[in-house]
């Protein structure tokens, strides 16, 4: 299962977006890092609000675009960084991400591209497209670090029927 | 006369302010990075510590030589929500000034400080009050029912409002910041030429959503290949369904609530439209903050600390940065 391997699911509302944020974030070793990648209004944040209703129990979370980062306590403690308002790797070292990257907490990155060489080795990659009408293509690069099963529980998040 | 020092390093500005017995402003100095990195859709150069800790101290020598104060009476600083990193600058130096000129230190919620913005001119609010409060990283309807008690009614479930205003303004292909551009591109528009969602209108609770506008803006763009063309239309419908949204749960906040008093706080304050349609249509005493307090600024801190040191509100030396300070 070390093999890096690529899932495209088609995402058909925003529920189903934030449905494959939990399931993911159950699948999630300690200390993961997902960088996420796509246009505004692909579904960034609402990935992550699943992904903080899974470790918090709460759906409350707000973009940080403006305040960079911010951090849902739980268990683990989830931290979201937007890197859309930077310039570069630099301005996200200053930031304080690698410390972030490093720590045993879960950290979703959105902009990734930004910061794209300071991102761990083996992190999980999403790139997330505009696929017609509210529906998005969901692109997931996993470098082994999700568990055996992954795509199937994927798949089936987006898959119920609203 | 009580002066107060007040600083602000939670996010992009450091701001260093002097302001006498609350309402005062005797100096009010920021120093941000939006004007020399306008270019790309809303850059922050250096973010966070490096360059607060760089302007901070002549920052304040500057402040209080302008102000005409060589110790103020006490020192008040953003603890929180922020940065880390940018938030540990403002609070240790704020921690060590307190102690070289024995002076108390008071730590004060950014949000808080926003509101109290309100304060800085000859005839503040009494509490209680509604807040409302708009700017790049909040959008909140805070009810005040006295002095440093909050509850928060309603809050953004996704974007904040100053943050669509960026969002669509760079989706427009209009300059950063997006407030200021788009209320300039929205004059002589259409403000119902094209109609674009107000979220959550019906829901009985009071919070917001900006993340589908965001959309649908990105949707007519794609969809009507004319819409470009229109851009006047296309900023005044964009800003009259933000403003609405904001109108229409402020309005809820208020029969719910009782109040008779509206606090408008945060960047987005300095919207035009929403202060004329706030002003109409809201039905009590609406309290706008002076343009120059709006944006993060010190003076606003100073303002809430003011009041907090006259309730005997101080923190020990020993005061901490939180960067999710709840309210």
């Amino acid at each position: 299962m070390n093999a890096e391997r690529t899932l495209e699911l088609i995402s058909p509302s925003s529920t189903a977006t934030e449905r494959l944020g939990e399931a993911l974030a159950r699948l999630l070793p300690e200390g993961s890092t997902v960088a996420l990648y796509g246009d505004l209004a692909t579904g960034k944040t609402c990935l992550v609000r699943g992904m903080a209703a899974h470790f918090t129990g709460k759906r409350e979370v707000h973009s940080p675009t403006f305040t960079l980062i911010n951090e849902y306590r739980g268990n683990p403690t989830l931290f979201h960084i937007d890197l859309y308002r930077l310039a570069g790797p630099e301005e996200a070292v200053e930031l304080g991400c690698e410390e972030i990257f490093d720590s045993l907490n879960v950290c979703a990155v959105e902009w990734a591209e930004r910061a794209e060489r300071l991102l761990p080795d083996r992190c999980i990659r999403i790139v997330m497209r505009h696929a017609g009408n509210d529906r998005r293509a969901v692109c997931i690069v996993n470098p082994g670090l999700l568990p055996e099963g992954w795509e199937e529980a994927l798949r089936r998040a987006v898959a119920v029927l609203e | 006369m009580t002066s107060i020092l007040g600083i602000e390093t939670s996010c992009d500005e450091t701001g260093v302010a002097v302001v006498a017995d609350g309402r005062r402003v005797l100096a009010n100095e920021v120093a941000s990075q939006i004007d020399i990195h306008k270019e790309f859709g809303g850059v922050v150069p250096e973010i966070a510590s490096r360059q607060h800790t760089r302007v901070i101290s002549q920052l304040t020598r500057k402040a209080l030589g302008i102000a005409g104060i060589e110790i103020p009476d006490a020192v008040a600083v953003t603890r929180g929500p922020g940065l880390m990193g940018s938030l540990l600058v403002g609070l240790c130096f704020a921690k060590a000034i307190a102690y070289a000129w024995n002076k108390p230190l008071i730590g004060v919620h950014h949000i808080e400080g926003h509101i109290f913005a309100a304060m800085l001119c000859d005839s503040p609010p009494e509490f209680p009050f509604l807040a409302l409060v708009v700017s790049g990283g909040h959008t909140q309807l805070v009810d005040c029912p006295a002095p440093h008690q909050y509850a928060i009614l309603g809050a953004t479930r996704d974007d904040a409002v100053g943050e669509c205003f960026d969002k669509v303004a760079r989706l427009l292909g209009l300059p950063y910041p997006g407030g200021p551009s788009i209320q300039k591109a929205a004059e002589g528009g259409d403000p119902q030429a094209f109609r674009f969602p107000r979220a959550m209108l019906d829901a009985p609770h009071l919070d917001f959503s900006y993340s589908g506008l965001k959309t649908a803006v990105l949707y007519t763009l794609r969809d009507d290949p004319g819409a470009k063309d229109r851009l006047p239309d296309l900023a005044a419908s964009f800003q009259e369904a933000a403003v609405d949204a904001l109108l229409a749960k402020t309005r809820q906040a208020m029969r719910e609530t009782g109040a008779r008093r509206l606090v408008l706080a945060g960047g987005v304050a300095a919207n035009r439209r929403l202060r004329e349609r706030l002003l109409a249509d809201i039905d009590g005493d609406v309290f706008l903050p002076p343009f120059a307090y709006c944006l993060d600024n010190g003076a606003m801190i100073a303002a809430a600390a003011d009041s907090r040191l006259r309730h005997g509100l101080t923190d020990p030396l020993t005061i901490t940065p939180d960067a999710a300070l709840p309210l």
